[in-house]
């Protein structure tokens, strides 16, 4: 049921968000550390792949790297979870048989969610009987500049209880929402209506996810906690590239949220190079040499 | 009117076709031959070699897909750049004990140099690539291809000529390098990046850093997405061994010259672009 409440806009300090995360980034993590916290990132990765081209093929090799992401170095933790379109669940599941790997599917007429409900709830239903553990949902961005805040609660409602069992992440696709305000009105929303994480972009539009959205969400996730006694997860998107970057997101983490948040099972990245440069970070630490992608999988 | 204080260069790094300082904030004194001080160089760390690589790497695949024709004319760019600039040259060298004729001939060298190599681009394809006889009904190919990204140990004692010599014929040959510059006198090769900025050489192509050789060296030779490390002085033998044995892990070719007079007629010629290319062989089916 929809909440009494009215969704009101928080307002939210442009400049101290930013400023906040210039400091959190300052951060300097080293030596042993850096290597748990390498480790723990990759551990958080949601290997993705969403393109026209994929094929049966390439989600299988993804699946394989999820699985192993480096086979000569054992002791590297597998990834949280491969992210794939509905019609290739019933692949990545075959393939993560016997792992704790989650498949995640994009559902509802990703990317866009222009389609009616009673389309999208399909969509999202096919995925979760092929066996999805985790349904990636976007929101209908056009209704939600239009002040259509009800018709977003109701949408995520209704693909909610399309999940059943399988946990609900909503896209938000903070690079069309245009304000700090909006991007925080929708955490509220998506949160309020039963998501189990919040995300930031689908990766189709540009800018995707940056740390200063990020920010605000995790902070809406903290808020949202006080109130409720809820943990939701946090799951930024597309455009996280480098180790480095994932660790300044870890810190944004530590310190708006707490410890508590810090696994994959409130965090993730939504990411496919990500990985490769987490590994190659990884392996700098171990051998002391830079790394080369020449040495690593391609995907 | 107060009298007017001279504007100084800040001599900084040349990566990816910008000038940033180190990463490290830390510098080392420069001084001249009198053994007054004279700047301030970047001290760079395995850090600044690091995101040198990552722009060499990323300008390899446009650099080396130009036209030889093309890397001619930018070539022959950096030369009529140069000529632009005698002045400041014939400044820098004199402050390290160049004489007005021997920072001339010097810079005459070096302009020389580039035209040689750039006369080179489109033509080493055709002297060293091959036609092979072959005992089967094929075309047999073999063709040279740009090694990749190159590290380079510039000669200590030659800080402008030697640079000029070793990083001409590898980008003339469609390579990127990171170069240490001299560690010595390290201000003519920051003048050389000012040249190479104006003269239509893509950002990442040359990259230049300075800094205590000792530091670098393990870097220059271990980092796992360089292809190939050069050095023309004569190092120590333990610094040999650890180039080789570092190098050995992603079999990085090692270019090994002893040049110590880069006036010398063999000091340039086209093998030199030949020691960064690798040979591709192709069978091809003869039709009917």
């Amino acid at each position: 049921m929809r909440p009494e409440t009215n969704f009101e806009k928080v307002p939210i300090d442009r400049v101290a968000v930013e400023e906040r995360v210039g400091r959190l980034n300052k951060r300097s993590i080293k030596k042993e550390s850096k290597v748990q916290a390498l480790k723990l990132a990759l551990s958080m990765v949601d290997l993705t792949t969403l393109e026209g081209k994929d094929s049966e093929g390439k989600v299988r090799q993804l699946c394989q790297k999820a699985k192993s992401p480096h086979p000569s170095m054992p002791d590297i933790p597998s990834v949280a979870a491969v992210c794939v379109y509905p019609n290739m669940v019933r692949i990545a599941k075959e393939s993560l048989r016997g792992t704790n790997i989650n498949v995640a599917s994009v559902a509802s007429a990703f990317p866009s969610g222009m389609a009616p409900l009673p389309i999208r709830i399909e969509d999202t239903k096919y995925a979760v009987e092929e066996g999805a553990d985790e349904v990636d949902m976007v929101i209908t961005r056009g209704a939600f500049l239009e002040g259509e805040y009800n018709f977003v609660f109701d949408e995520i409602a209704a693909i909610k209880e399309a999940c059943g069992d399988a946990h609900l992440k909503v896209i938000l696709e903070t690079g069309e929402l245009h304000t700090f305000e909006n991007v925080r009105l929708a955490s509220d929303i998506a949160m309020e209506a039963g998501a189990d994480f919040i995300k930031t972009s689908t990766g189709k539009i540009s800018p995707a996810a940056t740390q200063p959205v990020t920010l605000v969400m995790l902070e809406a996730i903290r808020d949202f906690y006080y109130k409720t006694d809820k943990m939701v997860g946090m799951k930024p998107a597309g455009g996280i590239r480098t180790a480095k970057q994932a660790l300044q997101y870890l810190v944004l983490v530590k310190e708006t949220l707490g410890a508590a948040w810090l696994n994959n099972e409130y965090f993730r990245f939504g990411a496919s190079s990500l990985a490769n440069d987490l590994l190659m970070q990884i392996v700098k630490q171990q051998t002391g040499h830079y790394q080369g992608p020449d040495y690593f999988s391609i995907d | 009117m107060s009298e007017r204080i001279e504007v100084q260069k800040t001599y900084k790094t040349y990566v990816g076709g910008s000038f940033p300082r180190s990463e490290s904030g830390h510098y080392y004194k420069v001084f001249d031959s009198e053994g007054d001080f004279l700047a301030n160089a970047c001290r760079c760390t395995r850090k600044d070699f690091r995101d040198a690589v990552l722009a060499a790497r990323a300008a390899f695949s446009g650099w080396s897909s130009r036209t030889s024709y093309n890397k001619g004319q930018i070539l022959y760019r950096i030369a009529e750049m140069m000529e632009n600039r005698r002045d400041q040259f014939v400044k820098e060298l004199g402050q390290i004990g160049f004489s007005k004729e021997e920072a001339d001939a010097d810079i005459n060298a070096s302009i020389d140099r580039l035209i040689y190599y750039a006369g080179w681009t489109d033509k080493y394809l055709q002297v060293f690539g091959s036609v092979n006889p072959v005992a089967s009904s094929h075309f047999n190919f073999s063709i040279l291809e740009p090694t990749g990204v190159v590290s380079v140990l510039a000669p200590e004692a030659s800080p402008l000529l030697g640079l000029v010599s070793v990083i001409s014929p590898i980008i003339a040959g469609g390579n990127t390098c990171i170069v240490h510059a001299s560690e010595q006198y390290p201000l003519p090769a920051i003048s050389f990046a000012e040249v190479l900025n104006s003269s239509d050489v893509p950002g990442g192509v040359v990259n230049i850093i300075t800094g205590i050789r000792s530091e670098l060296v393990e870097h220059f030779s271990s980092h796992m997405d360089v292809n190939s490390i050069l050095y023309t002085d004569e190092l120590d033998k333990e610094t040999k061994t650890k180039i080789d044995e570092l190098a050995s892990n992603n079999i990085k070719r090692v270019v090994k010259k002893n040049i110590s007079d880069w006036y010398e007629e063999d000091s340039a010629n086209p093998y030199f672009i030949v020691d960064f290319q690798e040979t591709k062989t192709t069978w091809h089916p003869v039709g009917f």
